[in-house]
């Protein structure tokens, strides 16, 4: 049982809880409260110091942007102006908040509009579900559209269309990558022939590679009705993600163990069967390696495609925000941030977890 | 004419001031049946013979036969056990036994090749690790499994490459005796490449030494007329063996030695008078000063 959810939390990556488990059992209670202590504690605290650094920097940033609004009014308007612009600051009026970096309380204020925003609708949603309901099954027997919620979508909606937009652009890495860099690695007369495209498009960036896909899906596909702004983010997210996999998966394929090969040569196993059998299993663990930068690499350049491509999701919910301006503008591009961090941090957690469950001990094979 | 015959081969590597004459002019012939050793030096060039012979290598004059005509490439006729095992890590010791039953037998039946994979391993004792990974298992087991693999596709000859010599003592004389007992069970061909004389002796019919590299040769062979089976402690007492194994040992090293000679480079040292440490004495002695190592 023990050993079992300490096995369990390792491959989650929650390994830092291992002594916590130790502790309860009863096994060695000081050292283990020391290994707890400085395993999670530890950070804990660095989160707190941070959140207090943070915190200092964005009042000296208030105060020294409040102080000039003050000035500004002074010089502009004369004295009284400057104690009202004062006054209306200090009562904490909208029109007049000086607009600089947000606190941490700003932004978890923000967090928490941004979340009872959602609650509103996705309340509207069902209630409007409920509304067309009828008409929608008339229309499905009529062999028509139904009709669907075309409202402003919330933040989490934004976060999902991110998802969707980087799983798409990850499933097409994989498919594009994989079997390339088989073929690539099996082959040195393909590696040498194809190696300078890989070494110039690799470094090429994220923009550069929407400009060039739009370009072809503009041209490709001329039906309106077809959401083209998903499909142009998500191609550009795996064009730019791809490089890692294919990178790993030819080296990976081209330097499987000399006895593996020759084992295969002495069986006289067939072009497929050596593939499938022997140079895939083998290489699996570097494929992964890849496959992880993928994962990593897609989700950061997501934000930057979608804000470029005007397609649904964070990046755009970002743009929007900045030109937006508004008030609380600001402390919503920071939750933004850390929800892009935290969903991109367990990504790789996910990806380190399989990546974890395909490596055989190569040491001692 | 033997099963397998070597005829005036040899093999080069590299180009031009980097050629190297590794092999040159072996002859050997191999009856069916029999079991060959070729005892020599590290780095003399055994691995490359045996890899003549399997196929993945081919000889740059001269000629290898298998029952008359030229060997082609790699094949399963040719049964192989590597000096690293060889495993593929990702299967279980049933899988990669499997791997090279389906490949040879596959048009037995998916219960025959069950049956056939199940004797082959409890053939080396390993039954009760059937199921589990080469990671999982010691190297003494592990060689187990190649010799399962190996035999298991039913070779005409099998060809060793030192394959004992990552084992400890112990473990590699349990080893020999299985793999005397199973060629007394399956009798076939052995051709074991080794480092060990006592070895060759203790497991073959017949000796070669390979001369040290390059352009390695076999030396003159020794019939083993020892009875079989053998036994360790016994054959320390035979007088035989200790001729046998004197006769071998005194071959490598004279031809080893003479090697040497040819390939004789002097060293210039640099002229130094050894000091001990703290008698150095700078200048005026310091008496009061004891010295201090640690």
């Amino acid at each position: 049982m023990k050993n079992k959810s300490i096995k369990t939390l390792k491959f989650l990556g929650l390994g830092f809880l291992e002594p916590l488990i130790h502790m309860i059992d009863g096994e060695e209670r000081r050292k283990n409260a020391t290994r707890f202590v400085k395993g999670s504690l530890l950070p804990l605290v660095s989160i707190f110091l941070f959140i207090f650094l943070w915190h200092q920097g964005a009042m000296a940033l208030y105060n020294s942007e409040a102080k000039e609004r003050i000035e500004k009014a002074r010089i502009e308007q004369g004295e009284q102006a400057a104690l009202d612009m004062k006054a209306c600051i200090e009562s904490g009026e909208v029109s007049c908040q000086p607009n600089t970096l947000p606190s941490p309380a700003k932004v978890y204020q923000a967090y928490i509009a941004l979340w009872q925003d959602h609650l509103s609708i996705s309340q509207k949603k069902s209630e409007f579900k409920e509304k067309v309901s009828e008409t929608n099954a008339q229309r499905e027997a009529q062999g028509l559209d139904p009709i669907t919620y075309t409202g402003r979508p919330s933040f989490l909606d934004q976060i999902g269309t991110s998802l969707k937009t980087v799983a798409a652009g990850f499933l097409l890495a994989m498919l594009i990558a994989v079997p390339i860099g088989v073929v690539i690695g099996l082959s040195d007369s393909l590696r040498t022939a194809f190696n300078w495209l890989i070494q110039i498009f690799k470094p090429v960036s994220p923009v550069v590679w929407l400009l060039l896909v739009f370009m072809v899906v503009k041209t490709v596909i001329k039906d309106p009705s077809i959401d083209k702004s998903f499909i142009i983010s998500s191609i550009s997210v795996g064009l730019c993600a791809m490089w890692a996999t294919l990178v790993n998966t030819s080296m990976g394929v081209s330097s499987v163990d000399k006895d593996y090969l020759n084992v295969a040569k002495v069986l006289k196993l067939n072009i497929g069967q050596n593939i499938f059998k022997i140079v895939l299993p083998a290489s699996l663990p570097l494929i992964f390696t890849g496959l992880r930068i993928t994962v990593s690499v897609a989700w950061m350049v997501l934000i930057a495609i979608e804000l470029l491509a005007q397609s649904p999701g964070l990046g755009s919910f970002v743009w929007e925000e900045f030109q937006n301006g508004g008030n609380d503008s600001n402390a919503k591009i920071i939750v933004a941030m850390f929800v892009i961090g935290i969903i991109g941090f367990v990504l790789d957690r996910i990806m380190l977890s399989v990546q974890n469950l395909m490596t055989f001990n190569k040491g001692i094979a | 004419m033997g099963l397998l015959e070597l005829k005036n081969v040899s093999k080069t590597f590299g180009q031009g001031i980097n050629k190297n004459e590794v092999l040159s002019d072996i002859n050997l012939s191999v009856e069916d049946g029999e079991f060959v050793a070729i005892v020599g030096f590290s780095g003399s060039g055994k691995t490359t013979l045996i890899n003549l012979i399997n196929g993945l290598l081919f000889p740059d004059s001269g000629e290898v036969l298998l029952d008359g005509s030229p060997i082609s490439g790699p094949g399963p006729d040719r049964g192989m056990i590597f000096q690293n095992y060889s495993l593929l890590p990702w299967l279980s010791v049933y899988s990669n036994v499997k791997l090279a039953v389906d490949e040879v037998f596959s048009k037995l039946s998916k219960k025959e090749k069950d049956a056939h994979i199940r004797k082959y391993i409890d053939m080396v004792n390993l039954t009760p690790a059937v199921d589990k990974k080469p990671s999982e298992l010691s190297g003494g087991m592990r060689q187990r499994v190649s010799v399962a693999r190996t035999l298991a596709i039913n070779p005409k000859i099998l060809l060793m490459d030192e394959p004992l010599s990552a084992l400890d003592a112990l473990t590699r004389g349990t080893l020999q005796q299985e793999i005397l007992k199973i060629w007394n069970q399956e009798k076939k061909t052995v051709i074991l490449i080794t480092n060990d004389v006592d070895e060759g002796i203790l497991m073959a019919d017949r000796i070669i030494p390979l001369t040290p590299g390059p352009k390695a040769t076999l030396g003159p062979e020794s019939k083993v007329t020892i009875e079989r089976p053998r036994n360790v402690t016994q054959l320390n007492q035979n007088p035989e063996y200790k001729r046998l194994r004197n006769d071998i040992l005194e071959y490598l090293i004279d031809v080893g030695a003479t090697r040497k000679q040819v390939s004789d480079q002097k060293y210039i040292l640099p002229e130094l008078k050894p000091v001990m440490p703290g008698r150095v004495v700078f200048g005026r002695r310091r008496k009061k000063e004891a010295v201090k190592y640690f």
